[in-house]
């Protein structure tokens, strides 16, 4: 728990210390998803800084309002992934840890580079619920449905989500109705109805209880041991120590450093102490 | 060698990319009873927290006809009215309001569904298309309370009723394909979602909903004040041939009604079986052009 003040405080100017170079993983597994020099940019619209006045004399703030910012969210990261990786994602916020695996699972259009997969990589992240005035049971049948389930294979597989969810109280409640832990738990449950060869986990355990942690940790390892890939996005280093066996540490867009768990993590908490 | 290449002998593929169409369309057929499902759901969820339930799908067109009847039938002076007014106007409103609400609801699918194109991977044309089938299957009620109506209203009930079958799935498959363009248009252009309830509204007023354009528009027979009779404007009449919701509407209203100003235009079962092919076509082709850029978030 420490640990998570120093991402809270941290300036975002403060550039990361250059480490040495990504240590490489052994051995000869096959790749599962290649990440090649991606870069990530937003266009957004700010509502416009209240110029100083400096700003004001210069005249190039007279459109002040809305205008088109530009956000550098990933500067060039690159990566291999190989099949039972299970590579945990550490960095301050905002440091580009959720872009990268939204990248990854391809809800994020990369600006320039490129990632190939072997499979298509779920993501499970934080955020809504899926469609929250309906009830958790139809919630179910939804997901199931929209990941390609036949209504047959999902009543098979109903009762394991719910009691995997824990929630067989609340399953007739609309989702409105669940805390945040209680949503997340679900929807771990729905995504996890399917075989994944590749999941993506971006803070999504970090609202449950410690029971459903420990059962969803078991998950993630099941799923890595079936020579599934997963990446873990945390900030609870004890999880990533005890479900990742790589580490990449990201920092304002650019991969610091890229290895095994124990040193990345020094690494990065000398870094926070400086 | 490049990166790409190792990836392609790896055996990998770029991800968010989309699937080739004809693979993609399979995957959205696939999809048919999450869209279905997802169509109910919200129907009945929509209606959970009203004490009438789901009496509202009922009572809301009903609502709709008795204003405009009002209006229109009452206030209003005629002017352009053909025979079996009230008839004229259920069938229409009931009709148009399908077209407006799918293609309002339609258009802002995946924008208002962020958090579930965001979670979940799936072909996203089924978002916009369970928009449609939500409107259709709260349309379906109210085309029974039509039928009843007219026959409460003395119609005598015929064979020709069924033509109104082929007219409805036409008409469902062509919103399907306008509402297929407008979701993709409103992702890239989002101030399309306000301007849709004026575009509707225009189409409302110059459709013939409440009047008919040929009555109104089209040449007047001789009368006491004018004996020669009038030309009207005829390229009116004639553009309003060639627009879609028109074609449809009298369809319907061609398929249900009796008398010389509901003869069938053979005409527009053509027309309106181009419009649906066309547009439905393209919707599909156009939306699946973009399906990568969906779950963005800029």
């Amino acid at each position: 728990m420490s640990t998570e003040s120093h991402d809270e405080f941290r300036s975002l100017d403060d550039v990361g210390p250059r480490l040495p170079p990504p240590v490489k993983p052994t051995g000869d597994r096959a790749p599962v998803v290649i990440v090649d020099d991606v870069h990530v940019e937003y266009k957004v619209f700010a509502t416009g800084k209240r110029p100083s006045a400096a700003d004001r004399k210069s005249l190039k703030l007279r459109g002040r309002g809305k205008q088109m910012r530009t956000v550098h969210a990933l500067k060039g990261v690159s990566f291999t992934a190989k099949q039972n990786d299970s590579i945990g994602i550490i960095g301050t916020n905002g440091s580009g840890k959720s872009t990268l695996m939204r990248a990854i699972a391809g809800l994020t259009p990369t600006s320039s580079g490129a990632i190939y997969s072997q499979s298509r990589p779920s993501l499970l992240g934080v955020g809504a619920a899926l469609l929250k005035d309906l009830s958790g049971e139809r919630n179910v049948i939804l997901g199931g449905l929209a990941m390609g389930f036949t209504m047959e294979e999902i009543e098979e597989r109903y009762d394991e989500v719910v009691s995997f969810a824990g929630i067989e109280k609340f399953i007739d409640l609309p989702m409105r109705a669940y805390s945040s832990g209680m949503t997340a738990r679900l929807k771990f449950a729905i995504a996890s109805m399917a075989t994944h060869e590749i999941l993506i986990v971006d803070e999504a355990l970090a609202v449950g209880d410690r029971k459903f942690r420990q059962r969803s940790e078991a998950r993630i390892r099941d799923i890595r041991d079936n020579a599934g890939t997963v990446f873990l996005v945390s900030h609870s280093m004890q999880s990533i120590k005890d479900t990742c066996s790589r580490v990449i540490w990201l920092d304002q867009g650019t991969l610091i450093m890229d290895g095994d768990p124990d040193e990345v993590i020094r690494e990065y908490h000398k870094a926070q102490d400086k | 060698m490049t990166i790409a290449d190792d990836a392609a002998r790896a055996g990998l593929t770029k991800v968010g990319g989309r699937p080739p169409l004809r693979e993609y369309v399979t995957e959205v057929w696939n999809r048919r009873v999450f869209i279905y499902s997802l169509a109910r759901f919200k129907i009945e969820s929509e209606n959970q927290q009203n004490s009438l339930g789901m009496f509202w799908v009922i009572l809301k067109p009903l609502l709709n006809a008795l204003v405009y009847g009002a209006v229109f039938g009452v206030l209003i002076g005629p002017g352009g009215r053909p025979p079996h007014f009230v008839e004229f106007l259920i069938i229409g409103i009931f009709v148009f309001e399908f077209f407006s609400q799918s293609w309002t609801a339609g258009g802002k699918a995946i924008t208002s569904s962020s958090a579930l194109v965001q979670s979940l991977a799936f072909p996203r044309m089924v978002l916009p298309l369970a928009a449609v089938v939500e409107r259709f299957l709260k349309f379906l009620p109210t085309v029974a309370i039509m039928l009843v109506f007219l026959i409460v209203t003395g119609n005598p009930i015929s064979w020709h009723w069924l033509l109104i079958i082929p007219a409805i799935a036409l008409f469902f498959v062509f919103t399907c394909g306008l509402v297929l363009v407008t979701a993709r248009l409103c992702v890239h252009w989002r101030d399309l979602n306000n301007f849709l309830p004026f575009i509707t509204r225009f189409f409302f007023y110059t459709t013939g909903i409440f009047f008919s354009i040929e009555e109104r528009f089209g040449p007047k027979p001789p009368s006491a004040a004018h004996p020669d009779g009038l030309p009207g404007h005829p390229w009116l009449v004639t553009l309003t041939d060639y627009q879609p919701v028109h074609e449809f509407l009298s369809l319907v209203r061609s398929a249900l009604l009796d008398g010389p100003t509901y003869e069938t235009n053979s005409a527009y079962w053509l027309y309106a079986t181009l419009w649906t092919v066309l547009l439905f076509s393209f919707g599909v082709w156009f939306f699946w052009r973009a399906e990568e850029r969906y779950g963005r978030v800029d």
